[in-house]
């Protein structure tokens, strides 16, 4: 792990005495706690420098964030209500809490009687707290008055004022970290804890145990609290937190009901499927026209394949026995092969050969393909190559997707937009058998199925996520995917794309019925609080754009590796034949579609795109067409989302919608292929 | 005033909560600052019954099921 103890306040500190002596001494683990969106990762983002160890995901900070402060361990959390056991996000926010030295609880100070839940909780868990009043800037505008004193006395932790943004208030982070110190316990709860805390049991995990954490009880095989018992200590610090706010809060204007036009719209479908289509519209101009025509156009041809693919390549080919056929586009735009090259001993050897070859192919509009005679040079740098393919795919061709898509979202996150629709469309989404929240993997699924496969975490229930993984496979066609299609489909009319969509959301909707159905157990309902709506920093998209797109490569990557291997060594071995000779049949009969479009769908399971794009050269009437591609999408999703998709959902339920897949693919475009070709 | 549960209410209703479901949802309403007794403001009725409600600075959406669960009392202006 790398490390980066020149944070900025490092810097301005020098002198500071105190923490530096801390340095050599004892390491403390400090852990920012606090509500969905109070500013945590801002903190975090300053007070660790540069970042260190990341794995963040839309709506859900499921993973923890780790960094250094000075000489201490700092962690980020996901944001919480209250610590507990409710979600998966709440379990790793708990686990981390109850092994910290200090929090820092960060704390809206527009929201207090809701913030300060959480708060009281963690002081009555007896962790050393100091908070952080943050959006203290809006404080100000909105003329409320918020007595910090009169706060800290009624906590007995000290208050900071903080505005994150702007990095006000943050010269006294450092007097956070050392003047945090347990606070004022609610009385009542101290007589029934000395008796659990006498069995030499932390009074934080004593306390948790008593609000009914059952995993925390078995840990210390203590009988856990019931839900009677939890609901009377979670009604008295209510009261105690409606008590506190109604001391020191006071608001200038009359009852501040800021109105918010946005927010307002965008619930009311009227108004908020209007504004979902223009958000529509212009994230398909970013990401479908911008990023993945000409962007990835770039990265990918130009550096991917001519630069960095032609050079390993070519440098490889030196020293063992390679044919290289140069293609290029005739003035129709099909491939044609202008030449092939031989050299059955290496192009070493054969010097005229070889720089005829390099003349030719620096031609431009010219492509290279290189079939190495040998087993490993194809392993690694054949057409599936581990090291050729995988570095261009992931870096040149699905990074720059990712990064556009992660700027997408946290600009939707930072907006307070996601939450409103998810509330829009939450009635839709309960005929299914989910709630509104499912709205976001779904969205994210149009870009990148591995990427909205981890973000089924945020729903409530393993049946949600049941229910959104297979959507998600089945029938949701990711970006690359998308913009094949869309080029197989133009100029073939209105009739096909009509048809494609009938055909796709009908699957759709017997899919999620059949498995709401199906599926034993209840879904949750929606209960999402609304955060203000506002125009997202610039600065704050993009650090969190970085952060995650770094997270998701080392989730992502090794995995597909793995895949690349696996498919470069059914080529080798000759078993990718077979398998296309084993469908073959299945495509020419049941499809009506010609034999190679078999391969298709082996490449298909490789990467989605791959598999339409196959179709391209193939000489296909639009019936055809419209039923190839049907049955691309309706298909098993890429390997590397197959994989992600296999350690979210493990190994049972993972092959089962993989396997489903593959049959609802045959059936559907069958069915439709016989109708009407 | 009229015994009723919050899926009824009106955009602009002001609202008592008399009795919350029990249960985990129960501590995750009360943790968020939903709790009996409470008076909240409805500022959005969707159609199909999602409710949006506010309670000082914060609003919170409640999902149909959620909403029909829980007992009210309805009133036109604030009490
Ligand atoms: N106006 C204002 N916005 C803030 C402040 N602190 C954070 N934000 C914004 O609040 C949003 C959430 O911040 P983030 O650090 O991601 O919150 P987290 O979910 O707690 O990690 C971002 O859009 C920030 O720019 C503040 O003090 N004032
Ligand atoms: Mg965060």
């Amino acid at each position: 792990m790398k490390e980066d103890n020149v944070s900025r306040s490092d810097k301005k500190n020098t002198g500071s005495a105190p923490l530096s002596s801390e340095r050599q001494t004892s390491p403390q683990k400090i852990v920012l706690v606090g509500n969905p969106n109070v500013g945590k990762s801002c903190f975090f983002n300053y007070m660790s420098g540069m970042y260190v160890d990341v794995s963040n995901f839309p709506g859900t900070t499921v993973s923890i964030t780790k960094g250094k402060y000075h000489n201490n361990d700092l962690f980020d959390t996901p944001g919480i209500y209250g610590v507990g056991s409710f979600n998966d996000e709440e379990k790793v926010a708990r686990d981390i809490i109850l092994s910290g030295d200090i929090i820092l609880n960060v704390v809206n100070a527009l929201n207090l009687d809701r913030d300060l839940f959480l708060t009281l909780q963690l002081i009555d868990m007896g962790k050393k707290v100091s908070v952080l009043l943050n959006f203290c800037d809006e404080l100000k505008k909105q003329k409320i008055k918020i007595d910090t004193k009169k706060l800290s006395g009624l906590l007995g932790v000290e208050v900071f004022e903080t505005t994150a943004v702007d990095n006000a208030g943050f010269d006294k982070l450092e007097d956070a970290v050392k003047m945090a110190r347990t606070g004022k316990q609610a009385l009542e709860l101290q007589s029934i804890l000395n008796h659990v805390i006498e069995k030499s049991v932390p009074q934080s995990d004593a306390l948790l145990i008593l609000e009914g954490n059952e995993s925390i009880a078995e840990k210390y095989t203590r009988p856990c609290g019931t839900a009677d018992e939890r609901e009377k200590i979670y009604i008295g610090r209510r009261n105690r937190v409606n008590d506190i706010v109604d001391q020191i809060e006071y608001e200038d204007s009359k009852k501040g009901e800021i109105f918010n036009l946005f927010g307002r719209y965008s619930l009311q479908p009227a108004t908020g499927i209007p504004i979902l289509l223009v958000m529509f519209a212009l994230v398909y101009l970013f990401i479908g026209e911008f990023i993945s025509q000409r962007v990835v156009n770039f990265t990918e041809n130009t550096i991917g394949k001519n630069l960095f693919e032609y050079n390993v390549k070519s440098f490889v080919g030196n020293y063992t026995p390679v044919d290289i056929k140069l293609i290029s586009k005739d003035n129709t735009g099909n491939d044609v092969i202008i030449k092939t090259f031989q050299f059955p001993s290496g192009m070493d050897d054969d010097q005229s050969l070889k720089n005829e070859f390099r003349v030719m192919s620096k031609k431009p509009g010219v492509q290279c393909d290189f079939i190495f005679h040998n087993a490993l040079p194809q392993l690694f740098f054949g057409e599936f190559g581990v090291i050729t393919m995988t570095v261009t795919y992931l870096l040149f061709l699905l990074l720059p997707l990712v990064i556009g898509f992660y700027i997408v979202m946290a600009f939707l996150e930072d907006s307070g937009y996601l939450p409103r629709l998810a509330t829009m469309l939450d009635r839709a989404f309960n005929k299914v058998g989910l709630n509104g929240r499912a709205v976001i993997p779904i969205m994210l699924g149009f870009g990148c199925i591995t990427m909205a496969n981890i973000t089924t975490r945020l729903l409530g229930t393993e049946r949600e996520k049941s229910i959104v993984t297979a959507i998600l496979q089945f029938v949701i066609p990711c970006s690359a995917q998308l913009a094949v299609i869309a080029a197989l489909l133009s100029g073939a009319g209105i009739g096909p794309i009509i048809l494609y969509i009938s055909v796709i959301f009908t699957v759709l909707i017997v899919l999620s019925t059949t498995l709401n159905k199906m599926l034993p157990g209840e879904s949750s309902p929606l209960l999402i609080d609304l955060p203000m709506v506002r125009i997202p920093r610039m600065s704050n998209v993009l650090k969190k754009t970085y952060f995650r797109s770094v997270g998701f490569m080392k989730e992502a990557g090794f995995w597909f590796f793995i895949g690349a291997l696996g498919v470069g060594l059914m080529q080798i071995t000759g078993l990718l034949t077979v398998w296309q000779n084993a469908i073959s049949p299945l495509t020419t009969v049941w499809l009506k579609l010609p034999k190679e479009a078999a391969n298709a769908f082996v490449m298909g399971m490789v990467r989605r795109d791959f598999g339409a794009a196959g179709l391209f050269h193939m000489n296909l009437t639009v019936m055809q067409k419209t039923v190839a591609i049907i049955t691309i999408t309706l298909f098993v999703p890429c390997i590397a989302a197959f994989v992600v998709m296999l350690k979210e959902r493990g190994w049972k339920e993972g092959m089962i919608i993989w396997f489903s897949t593959w049959i609802t693919a045959f059936i559907i475009g069958g069915i439709v292929a016989q109708i009407v070709i | 005033m009229p015994n009723s549960t919050l899926d009824k209410s009106r955009k602009g209703n002001f609202i008592t909560v008399v009795k919350l479901p029990g249960g985990e949802i129960k501590s995750q309403l009360i943790r968020l600052g939903i709790s009996e007794g409470d008076t909240l403001k409805c500022i959005e009725r969707l159609p199909g019954g999602t409710i949006v409600v506010r309670k000082n600075r914060q609003e919170i959406a409640l999902g149909f099921d959620l909403a029909k669960k829980i007992h009210v009392t309805l009133s036109e202006k604030h009490s």
